[in-house]
């Protein structure tokens, strides 16, 4: 193909004509050292980062108009791919908001189920973040480290959903399937013996690290004031040392049950970023071990025909349960007009549901408010005035994942 | 989930918005509700930011209503803000018309505004009057129509890289 493409984006600013050492440099969207496809078009003096212009949607997908062509039960494999690291924190937020909608009470071993996987989620993705970030570093043993868990969580959740990362897991109303046999006490192991290793080595060789610490401490810093203005959540306002956190201040799930710290940082670097992730990895397990001891006996699915399968028995067996079955898959459940917003404490910040309902089974509008472009439109605010090399490990620590942000 | 708040909540912002001409408060069962005209939006928002602690905008977003009802403007645009210091939560909607779908931007205020403005700007084709950067942000320069908006077909495809030579673009059917 000879014809030139034309160019997709626009920078926000031109290259001077004066001859005053500036250039313009263009980092992405696809290039092997960058964290995830992203474009960052960045006026540099020298190496330093005078102005930066992020781009971000080439990851984007049409995920709110499909939305729109499928009914509430079809979209649950579809928000698993926002956030594919923490997949069942998305199919869960998602599906709370389509409850609360349908006025849905879940039943208390779900409650506490969801909000144990959650923080399991939870763990995988700040594993995939730190692991991520150290690799750019030049960390290479800590990010096989860090793999090597990170795997071992994976293979454990596929031998609870069937699937490694997107596991279309949460169901509206419920779950997929409950616990097999045994899994608790593989969880447990995990925890105690391979989280403890692989989690400690980490400790071990970065968190006093001279190398780590130059190139982490006060670089790319957000002030609380900054973080505030643009709509950081999660680790990214926390590192800030605002102890904001919609799990303790807002309880859902069983959260209000459980009791734990919310981390903060002093700076706002990336160092800090560092530092809440791996202390809320802490409080992941301390909170999951609570869940374990709270989990009780009971159903996973509630009793309702507008949104529960029936048993598969009974829709081979009588009418009313296969006319149920299929009305649920053609038309999908009838979620009441209306609408409302859901917001979960996702991994990476404030994972929101705004659902809007005309009465039908498929969705009139549903919009997933994404931590991750939130974060895009601050991180300009981070990269400048820092270093060229400090653009990729600073862009790392906010944890864009091109799922979620370009949705 | 504690949803005491909202009725104590809703009355505060009846009697601090209460000079606002055409201002409704309702009580939703996640937040409370605030419809008003788009030209006092600004002005709420501000009202809320300082003195009632919403000082973080969440999100930006707009609804089509598209041939639901005869005679309704027919876009809502939503604005979610969010309390730190109470944990409370609040849902702006104004109502605009096909022909002149403008509302003052938010961007003095937040600055998370920018970004997602942007998105619902290229998205719904909303205008943003006073936000100097409306570039497409997901999308690409030189996307022509909206494709959130309920008349953009779904199978409409607008390709960067032409399709090869002897091989029919999928289902595409339909303009914008």
């Amino acid at each position: 193909m000879n014809a030139r493409l034309p160019n997709p984006v626009r920078a926000a600013f031109e290259p001077s004509n004066e001859d005053d050492g500036r250039v313009i440099v263009n980092i992405g969207p696809s290039h092997p050292a960058t964290h995830g496809t992203v474009q960052i078009i960045t006026e540099l003096d020298g190496e330093k980062v005078l102005r930066a212009d992020v781009h971000c949607g080439y990851l984007h997908r049409g995920f709110e108009k499909e939305c729109e062509a499928h009914t509430w039960h079809n979209l649950i494999p579809y928000v698993d791919r926002l956030n594919y690291c923490s997949a069942l924190i998305n199919d869960f937020a998602y599906c709370g908001a389509v409850e609360q909608l349908m006025g849905i009470q879940i039943t208390p071993r779900t409650r506490v189920l969801r909000t144990l996987l959650s923080e399991y989620s939870r763990i995988a993705d700040h594993i995939t973040c730190i692991a991520a970030g150290l690799m750019e570093l030049g960390a290479m043993t800590a990010f096989l480290y860090l793999m090597t868990l990170r795997d071992y969580i994976y293979e454990h959740l596929a031998d609870l959903t069937g699937a490694r990362v997107t596991y279309s897991y949460g169901r509206i109303g419920g779950l997929a399937r409950d616990l097999p046999a045994g899994w608790l006490q593989r969880l447990d192991h995990i925890l105690s013996v391979e989280f403890e290793t692989y989690v400690g080595r980490i400790h071990g060789l970065m968190d006093r690290n001279r190398i780590f610490i130059d190139r982490m401490r006060r670089v790319g810093t957000l002030t609380q004031a900054q973080a505030v203005s643009y709509g950081c959540t999660g680790p990214m306002l926390r590192s800030t040392g605002l102890a904001r956190d919609l799990r303790r201040d807002a309880p859902y799930l069983a959260y209000a049950d459980l009791d734990f710290d919310v981390p903060t940082g002093i700076l706002g670097d990336n160092y800090d970023r560092y530092v809440v992730r791996m202390r809320e990895m802490d409080e992941s397990v301390h909170m999951i071990r609570q869940c374990v001891d709270l989990l009780p006996a009971g159903p996973i699915n509630v009793d309702d025909p507008r949104c529960s399968f029936p048993d598969k028995g009974l829709v081979y067996g009588e009418i009313e349960s296969l006319i149920n079955h299929f009305k649920l898959v053609i038309d999908g459940p009838r979620v009441p007009a209306g609408e409302t917003y859901l917001a979960h404490e996702g991994a990476n910040g404030e994972l929101g549901f705004y659902i809007v309902s005309t009465g039908e089974g498929r969705p009139w509008r549903v919009h997933c408010r994404a931590p991750s472009f939130v974060h895009m439109g601050a991180t300009h605010l981070m990269l400048e005035g820092g270093q060229l090399a400090d653009v990729v490990p600073t862009f790392g620590s906010v944890n864009m994942i091109g799922g979620e942000c370009d949705r | 989930m504690d949803t005491g708040w909202i009725d104590r909540l809703a009355p505060r912002l009846e009697a601090a918005l209460a000079a606002v001409p055409g201002t409704a408060v309702q009580r939703a069962a996640d937040m409370p509700v605030v419809e008003l005209p788009a030209a006092h939006i600004f002005d709420a928002a501000r009202t809320l930011r300082d003195d009632f602690g919403f000082v973080m905008l969440v999100d930006v977003t707009a609804v089509d209503w598209l041939g639901r009802e005869p005679g309704r403007p027919r876009f809502d645009v939503v604005w979610h803000l969010r309390s730190l210091d109470a944990a409370e939560r609040v849902r702006l909607k104004t109502r605009v018309d096909e022909a002149a779908p403008e509302v003052p931007s938010l961007v003095p205020l937040f600055g998370s505004a920018a970004f997602m403005e942007r998105e619902c700007h290229e998205m719904f084709g909303i205008r943003f009057a006073g936000n100097a950067d409306l570039r497409p942000i997901l999308l690409y320069e030189g996307f022509a129509g909206h494709p959130l908006r309920k008349d953009y077909d779904i199978h409409h495809e607008q390709p960067l890289v032409p399709y090869r030579d002897g091989v029919a673009p999928p289902r595409s059917r339909g303009t914008p």
